[in-house]
């Protein structure tokens, strides 16, 4: 899979979640923040992008605690995102 | 590309649609042993069904004494007296069946004491007729359509159900006598283009908030279903009818929980002045959701509205102290900072009404069997959920109404495939020769659309027309200027062009797919809208204003009927509203007041 391959379907799973909150925010995650990453935190946010809503959710409002620390770098920048 | 050069599959059923309607009717399927495929744009538990918080309806009186006839009076009187009274009995007498047979399937209910299902009050359901307000929501926590969709997922794997994810079904197949044998759909993760070859074919795709500007539906729902319907010549019912709420943060559509005005939320114009006392001096910030709308609206319409564009009003709580705001709504702070970017202690929320549920849909009757305008059934194809219209919401829905009416006709339409099957009134029949001739043709021109316009541009265009011209409250001009826009909206979907022309995970050519189905809910909503010169339930005209001798400008000498929208040369014909149930007496027609 190339990396255009690779970007799109990440994409999908962005943009087309159960809620529209998530759709927003990932969404725009994807567009301006995911390009600034290094591998790790790609990785990483590949892995929340996989996640339930119901499950990725509670991460960024801060009632559950991230698993580890590249992730809870990554679900920081998620939760500064701003919808415009 | 010839047709001979696609791959079939074939199948005794398929299903479009993962979500809650989807996956139940997928259980009947199996377990009934039918090789059944479901098609679906996301992993099932990603569906929106997810978003469904509140509860499933049903007469247990666990917590006290309930009937389901009261729940059809409910009903009923929610629809405006527009809802299928045949339809609307039969999903009140199922609904303690099938919550319970969720229950079974490992639904984790939340639970009284005594290990019943815990129910709760909700909106519009009472006791005795209209009465006083009865616990009738069973939910799982505020979690209740998520816990739903894995609890119907695990039984389907259990049945063996085949799931192709990340599909898009994209056309319906039909034979010249109108027979429906499947589906055409591509694979994003290919771009192989197959056809689904079965003896039935339910759709379970959703419902199309996305042809709003401000909508709380997930970027998904674009009906899908809807689109394909309509260009394989069935008509659309009584898509006027979309449920709004009244403060969706204006852009985004998230939701602000009417919570944020019982807490002392105020809603200002651009002047700063409090304008719901002029429209409701008693209950001002705190009156009905359909009454703050249209109050919203006319601000905006007459020149108050904030922001560049003044298209839309404040939500102000700053004078609230930041104390209580950070105790009682911290939800909408993080929200409002998120998706507005407003620190709401500082400055007031933009919000404006936004699309949440559309009533209307493919005419079902309560069997799931979908029906032609003379009420025959379409051989082979079945629908249920947001995308049908049995109809049981008629002009308005109820809330918790949309989760039972997901597992009542998920599991109709799947007993009637079952039935129709077993008795031969439906085969796997030949495909006709040039079957996806259209759907090949349809995606060469998108490949080969030189000098077009942009699927993003268009899109955008169409939402803001849908919002400006066929809102929460519709004015008799802007309805008719908003047809003519929309036309001319449509000529842009029919040259849209993709820079990117490759075949595996090609995301701009999904959109582009999409966008061909929004357009024609678009248009099905607009033409319907303008035609309906009466309001009742969500469909609110200024021109048609409560009076003595039409109050709520409810109009049931001329319209109490449901629309059916055509796309061959968009014509709308109408058909009775079913007023007789199967076992009790008619709920005749009254003035629907709470």
């Amino acid at each position: 899979m190339d990396e255009r391959e690779r970007i799109n379907r990440l994409r999908w799973r962005c943009t087309r979640r159960a809620m529209l909150e998530m759709d927003l925010l990932l969404g725009e995650f994807l567009e301006r923040i995911f390009p600034t990453l290094g591998p790790a935190q790609a990785d990483a946010f590949i892995i929340l992008a996989d996640m339930e809503d119901l499950e990725l959710w509670p991460l960024i409002n801060g009632s559950r605690e991230c698993t580890d620390s590249v992730q809870a770098e990554v679900v920081a920048l998620l939760r500064d995102v701003r919808v415009k | 590309m010839s047709n001979s050069s696609i791959p079939v599959r074939k199948f005794d059923a398929v299903i479009v649609g993962a979500g809650g309607s989807g996956l139940r009717a997928a259980i009947q399927l199996s377990e009934g042993g039918l090789k059944t495929a479901v098609l679906s744009k996301v992993f099932p538990t990603r569906s929106h069904t997810v978003a469904a918080q509140g509860g499933v309806s049903a007469s247990l009186g666990n917590s006290e004494e309930d009937h389901w006839h009261w729940h059809m009076y409910d009903t009923v009187k929610g629809s405006d007296w527009l809802g299928d009274q045949d339809a609307i009995e039969y999903m009140c007498r199922m609904a303690p069946e099938v919550v319970v047979e969720l229950e079974h399937f490992g639904m984790p209910f939340d639970r009284t004491d005594e290990g019943k299902i815990y129910q709760r009050p909700f909106g519009g359901h009472m006791s005795n007729f209209g009465e006083k307000p009865v616990r009738r929501a069973c939910a799982a926590a505020d979690r209740t359509g998520h816990a739903m969709l894995h609890a119907l997922y695990q039984r389907n794997v259990r049945a063996n159900t085949q799931f192709f994810v990340e599909w898009m079904a994209l056309d319906l197949i039909r034979d010249e006598s109108g027979q429906v044998l499947g589906v055409i759909a591509l694979e994003m993760e290919t771009g192989e283009v197959v056809a689904f070859h079965a003896k039935a074919t339910i759709f379970a795709t959703g419902g199309a908030g996305r042809i709003y500007y401000s909508s709380t539906n997930a970027f998904i729902n674009t009906g899908d279903g809807l689109g394909m319907a309509a260009r394989a010549g069935i008509a659309l019912e009584d898509m006027e009818f979309w449920q709004f709420h009244p403060t969706g943060v204006a852009g985004a559509g998230v939701l602000i929980t009417e919570g944020v005005r019982g807490e002392g939320g105020i809603l200002r114009n651009s002047d700063n002045e409090r304008f719901m006392e002029r429209y409701a001096p008693n209950a001002k910030d705190l009156a009905s959701r359909d009454v703050v709308s249209r109050a919203m609206v006319t601000e905006i319409n007459e020149g108050r509205g904030c922001g560049p564009n003044k298209d839309f009003v404040l939500l102000d709580i700053t004078h609230l102290d930041p104390a209580t705001i950070m105790k009682r709504l911290p939800g909408i702070r993080e929200i409002s900072i998120q998706f507005a970017g407003i620190d709401p202690i500082q400055a007031p929320i933009p919000v404006v009404p936004t699309c949440h549920y559309q009533m209307g849909g493919i005419p079902t009757n309560y069997k799931g069997q979908v029906v032609a305008a003379d009420g025959v059934p379409v051989k082979g194809f079945y629908a249920a959920g947001e995308v049908a219209c049995a109809s049981v919401h008629g002009a308005n829905r109820l809330g918790t109404n949309s989760l039972l009416d997901l597992l009542v006709f998920g599991k109709s339409s799947g007993d009637s495939v079952i039935e129709d099957l077993a008795t031969g009134k439906v085969a796997h029949q030949d495909l006709p020769e040039n079957f996806a001739e259209r759907t090949l043709a349809r995606l060469h021109r998108l490949n080969t659309q030189t000098g077009g316009s942009d699927v993003n541009e268009t899109r955008l265009e169409l939402q803001r027309t849908m919002q400006k011209h066929c809102g929460v409250f519709r004015f008799k001009d802007m309805l008719a200027e908003g047809v003519a826009k929309i036309v001319e909206i449509e000529k842009a979907v029919a040259r849209t062009e993709i820079k990117d022309k490759s075949q595996v995970w090609n995301t701009a050519r999904v959109e582009a797919l999409e966008l061909d189905n929004l357009i024609e809910v678009a248009k099905a909503t607009l033409v319907s809208a303008e035609a309906r010169k009466e309001s009742r339930g969500a469909h609110v005209r200024d021109d048609a204003p409560d009076t003595a001798e039409n109050p709520n400008g409810r109009d049931d000498a001329n319209w109490h009927k449901h629309t059916l929208w055509q796309r061959e040369g968009s014509s709308l014909s109408y058909k009775p509203v079913t007023m007789t149930p199967l076992t009790v007496e008619t709920i005749a027609l009254k003035t629907r007041s709470y």
